[in-house]
């Protein structure tokens, strides 16, 4: 750690013992959630999501593949993600880092373990033909907390896509047709980030505070409060009591979040 | 499995109508809509935006700043990197994620087409970084992400010759035309992209595809330069406007601070849009800079000053008359 973060984290702690954070948001208020979708008429779903300044923009395109084979009639949902140089100084080019790929992974968790998608609804014909539904995920500015933020850019593209219409012919042969109807979704999972700073624990952790954090943990709800995945980083621990105690405010501030999501 | 967009029956379709109109019913000599935004991104030195037909690209500027790695530094100038990048939902069928040949190939045109017109040599060691992110892909993309760059290099501040812009031309059903979209660009006869220098008359960036006659191709430039034109009147809009806004925001603050820290006059020329003797006291004020830190250019670069002026002023004169 060097010097700089160290005065910043200790301008933070005295912040925090105070009840306060730095941009005078409470623990557990999330910044503002800008949403919009199908911005680009090339993909078939897709969304731009603002988390205070953090930009993420989501594109999805449907493909018709084989199923995997342990699972011959569940379509494939795949979500990755790129830190685009231009959403921070320190993003380098070049095949994504441990950072873009936690950050995928826990987004596509976030969604896959969901029942948000029903799966067997993706399958055209079990064992051939299934949807593939691939979410990729473009960092445009990163001021903090991506993890939500691309959770919410996935989740708005989701609910934007069409799916188009597949017909097959006598060869076996798959044809994506023009028609389309609108993707199967539930209630989509929502993800809440909580970072540690000393013994405090804030929500939607800004710039700074994910730099000079400890520990933080991602938690995905489910539309009835179920989890459906969870993300521990950092090398600070976290006691059994702190675990409940995120679950608990986590699930009340997701109930807030969804009304914020724009409707289908 | 075929492709959602390409059906067969679409290269039968003529790309003009018994009206002579496109397949977007524009006329031959037509622009697609365009829309430019300068300092779209807060975090980036610089950075612009730009909607041309159906292309949505971001630019963004880092730099000057430190060059990593080091090896790769140029002693007496700064070292222009562009990055262009298709998102994977930009185009029908998945873009696959990883780089492709033409992305790096488009990568280098636009770099060669944009570093003419910069003072890289004020920057000895440095690095000047612009990355390229092609949001939705409709014809003409380097184009566009030439004039988009552009853009966001003025906004971060690099000392630049001038502007460049991009349109193709092309031939459609036998006819040359301009700004060619998608489908033009792919069954079209002809597609001659091109990046220039509007106010400089200095062409940066040329390729060619397609078959043209040598008359063709005089009249295919002739319609790229004037839409070109178009464009770079375009930018300079929506620089001055940025400007406009920021002082009028400093303004409220104080005025009299801000009018010391701004010349006045500097800021009419631009509105007035006269781009000649707006051209000439900044490049003298950067050459006097100059001289002291690269002795070496100023030779070749005065006598590169000394024929340039001539050009610009023809193309200005009607640009008056259109305005006025």
């Amino acid at each position: 750690m060097n010097v700089v973060t160290e005065i910043d984290r200790e301008r933070m702690l005295s912040l925090l013992r105070e009840g306060k954070r730095e941009d005078g948001r409470g623990f557990d208020d999330v910044r503002p959630i800008q949403v919009k979708q199908n911005l680009i008429s090339k993909a078939e779903g897709s969304a731009e999501v603002w988390l205070g300044e953090s930009r993420v923009i989501a594109g999805v395109k449907i493909q018709v593949g084989r199923p995997f084979h342990d699972t011959p009639d569940e379509g494939v949902v795949i979500t990755s993600a790129e830190l685009l140089p231009m959403a921070s100084p320190t993003f380098e080019l070049g095949p994504p880092g441990e950072e873009a790929i936690e950050l995928a992974r826990v987004v596509d968790r976030g969604i896959r373990h969901s029942d948000a998608i029903d799966r067997s609804s993706l399958c055209i014909k079990a064992g051939e033909h299934v949807y593939m539904i691939l979410v990729d995920l473009y960092v445009l500015a990163d001021y903090g907390n991506l993890i939500d933020t691309a959770s919410l850019a996935a989740v708005a593209a989701l609910m934007d896509t069409k799916l188009p219409k597949v017909e097959i012919d006598e060869t076996g042969e798959a044809t994506i047709t023009e028609d389309t109807i609108p993707l199967q979704m539930g209630p989509p999972p929502l993800t809440i980030t909580f970072a540690k700073i000393g013994e405090h624990l804030i929500v939607d952790p800004s710039l700074k505070e994910g730099e000079v954090m400890d520990a933080r943990l991602s938690i995905a709800f489910d539309g009835d409060d179920t989890i459906s995945s969870m993300q521990k980083y950092g090398t600070s621990p976290f006691t059994h009591q702190e675990v409940t105690d995120m679950v608990e405010r986590g699930s009340k501030i997701v109930k807030k979040m969804r009304k914020q999501l724009p409707s289908r | 499995m075929k492709p959602l967009s390409e059906k067969t029956s679409e290269e039968k379709t003529p790309l003009i109508d018994s009206k002579g109109l496109r397949t977007d019913g524009r006329k031959l000599d037509e622009l697609r809509p365009i829309k430019l935004e300068v300092g779209n991104l807060s975090r980036p030195d610089g950075s612009a935006y730009i909607e041309h037909g159906r292309n949505k690209i971001l630019a963004a500027v880092w730099g000057p700043r430190e060059l990593h790695p080091r090896h790769l530094a140029i002693s007496d100038r700064a070292l222009l990197r562009v990055t262009y990048r298709m998102a994977t939902f930009s185009v029908s069928d998945r873009k696959r994620p990883a780089p492709s040949r033409r992305e790096h190939e488009i990568s280098m045109v636009v770099r060669q087409a944009l570093e003419p017109m910069l003072f890289t040599e004020l920057y000895p060691r440095a690095a000047i970084d612009v990355f390229i992110t092609v949001l939705e892909a409709d014809g003409g993309s380097r184009c566009a992400s030439t004039t988009v760059a552009s853009l966001a290099l003025a906004d971060a501040g690099i000392p630049m010759r001038g502007l460049v812009a991009g349109v193709a031309a092309g031939k459609i059903d036998g006819k040359i035309a301009v700004d060619m979209n998608d489908i033009e660009d792919k069954i079209g006869e002809a597609d001659l992209p091109v990046v220039m220098s509007s106010e400089r008359g200095e062409i940066t960036l040329l390729q060619m595809d397609g078959k043209l006659t040598p008359k063709e191709l005089a009249q295919a430039l002739r319609m790229a330069e004037d839409g070109i034109h178009q464009i770079h009147e375009m930018q300079k809009k929506v620089l001055y406007e940025k400007y406009a806004k920021i002082r009028e925001e400093v303004g409220e603050v104080s005025q009299d601070t801000y009018d010391d820290i701004l010349d006045d006059d500097l800021v009419e020329d631009v509105a007035t849009d006269a781009p000649v003797e707006e051209e000439k006291p900044k490049k003298s004020e950067t050459k006097r800079k100059r001289t002291t830190k690269a002795k070496k250019t100023d030779d070749d670069e005065s006598e590169k000053e000394k024929s340039k002026p001539a050009k610009p002023r023809k193309r200005a004169k009607p640009k008056e008359e259109e305005t006025s």
